[in-house]
C-alpha cells in the first residue's frame, strides 16, 4: 500500500496527473468491487443463509464473491453469526491476517448488535461493530441471501467510490438498485472532497 | 420402567435408601449430604446405573444445589442424586473416577457455578475464556459489561 499511497500523491500533485489517477481509481474500484472475495465467519445459523447464497440457487459467484477458507486472499469477511468474548479475539485474530483493502460486512442482528443476546449477557459481544470496523451492517434473523446480495451491491457501490489517495473520496451514486448490464454506471468522477 | 417399580427394586438391594429417596413427578429422586455423594453414585453404578447423563447445578439462594442424573440402560431407568453445597466452600468429590462422562459436564458446572470438584483431572474452564473472573450463572455474579434488560422488554 505505500507504493500505492506514494503513486497517488505523486499523480495528485503533477499537472494532468489528475486524469490518470481517476482513471486508475475506476479501473481498480471496478475490479475490487467485482471479485469481492470472501471470508465466511460463520458462527450460528446465519451461516446457513450464508451457505445457501454461495451454492446455485442464489449463486453469488455471479457477483465475483467467492468463499474462502483463507484470510489470506480474501478481501471482505462476512461476519455471519453471534459472536462471543471468547471468539472475539479469533475474528480478530483472522481480520487482521487479511491484506488491505479490506472490508467487512455485518449479516444479522447478531452481528449487528448482538441482537436477542444484547440484554443480561455475560458472553455475547454488542455487535461485531465494537472491534471490527464494518461497512455494511444487515438486519434480519437471519436475513435472506437476497438481502446479503444486496448488501454486497452496496459495498460495491461503497467501494466504486474509494481512491487510492487517503481521504479522497469521489460521490457517485451509492445505492445501486440493481447491476445494470455491462460497466456500472458511474458518474463524472474526480470531484475531490 | 415407573419410578415406584424402581424404587422398590432399588430398596430390595438397598435398604438404607429408604429415608433418602423420594418420588416427584415419576422421578426417583435420592437427596444425600454431599460428603457422601461420592459414596452413593459408586453404589448406584454397582446397582446398574452405567450412564452418566448429566451434573448440573442451582443458584438456590442460601447455597447450590448440584444434580447429578444416572440412567441405566439395562432397566431402562434414571435416577436423580441431589446434593447441597454451600456458596462459599462449594466443593464436592469429583464422579470422573467412576464415570469418563463426568469430565466435561464437571468442567462446565466449575465454570459457570464455581463449584470445584476435588480430584478431578482436569478442573480448567471450558467454555468461558481462561482468563475470566467470576461464575456468571451465579445469582450474585456482577460485570459492568453487562447491558441491563429495561422493563419494557
Amino acid at each position: 500500500m505505500a507504493l500505492m499511497d506514494d503513486l497517488g500523491k505523486s499523480l495528485e500533485q503533477s499537472a494532468g496527473g489528475s486524469v490518470i489517477l481517476t482513471s486508475l481509481d475506476a479501473v481498480l474500484d471496478f475490479t475490487r468491487g467485482h471479485s469481492l472475495w470472501s471470508q465466511p465467519m460463520g458462527t450460528a445459523c446465519c451461516a446457513m443463509e450464508l451457505i445457501a447464497a454461495s451454492f446455485s440457487k442464489f449463486d453469488f459467484d455471479r457477483h465475483g464473491v467467492f468463499p474462502r477458507a483463507d484470510p489470506r486472499t480474501v478481501d471482505v469477511m462476512i461476519v455471519a453469526g453471534t459472536i462471543t468474548r471468547k471468539m472475539a479475539p479469533a475474528v480478530l485474530r483472522v481480520w487482521e491476517q487479511m491484506a488491505e483493502p479490506r472490508w467487512c460486512i455485518a449479516m444479522g442482528n447478531c452481528a449487528v448488535s448482538g441482537g436477542i443476546f444484547y440484554h443480561d449477557t455475560y458472553s455475547v459481544m454488542p455487535g461485531v461493530d465494537s472491534f471490527l470496523p464494518v461497512d455494511v451492517y444487515i438486519a434480519g434473523c437471519p436475513p435472506r441471501p437476497e438481502a446479503l446480495q444486496d448488501a454486497v451491491l452496496q459495498l460495491r457501490a461503497k467501494i466504486s467510490n474509494q481512491s487510492i489517495v487517503a481521504g479522497r473520496t469521489y460521490h457517485h451514486k451509492l445505492l445501486l438498485p440493481m447491476p445494470t448490464k455491462g460497466v456500472a454506471v458511474r458518474g463524472t468522477g474526480g470531484e475531490s472532497s | 420402567m415407573k419410578a415406584e417399580e424402581l424404587s422398590s427394586r432399588l430398596l430390595g438391594y438397598w435398604p438404607e435408601l429408604s429415608d433418602l429417596c423420594s418420588i416427584e413427578k415419576n422421578r426417583m429422586l435420592i437427596k444425600v449430604r454431599s460428603e457422601t455423594v461420592h459414596a452413593t453414585i459408586s453404589k448406584l453404578k454397582e446397582l446398574g446405573f452405567n450412564q452418566f447423563e448429566m451434573v448440573t447445578a442451582v443458584d438456590r439462594g442460601a447455597d447450590l444445589e448440584i444434580i447429578y442424573v444416572l440412567h441405566s440402560i439395562p432397566m431402562k431407568a434414571s435416577v436423580w442424586v441431589r446434593t447441597h453445597v454451600p456458596r462459599d466452600a462449594a466443593e464436592v468429590a469429583s464422579m470422573a473416577d467412576l464415570y469418563t462422562g463426568a469430565d466435561w459436564p464437571e468442567r462446565e458446572v466449575y465454570d459457570l457455578f464455581g463449584i470445584d470438584f476435588i480430584d478431578h483431572p482436569d478442573m480448567r474452564r471450558i467454555m468461558m475464556p481462561f482468563d475470566f473472573v467470576g461464575a456468571p450463572l451465579r445469582k450474585d455474579y456482577v460485570d459492568e459489561n453487562i447491558i441491563p434488560r429495561p422493563d419494557y422488554i
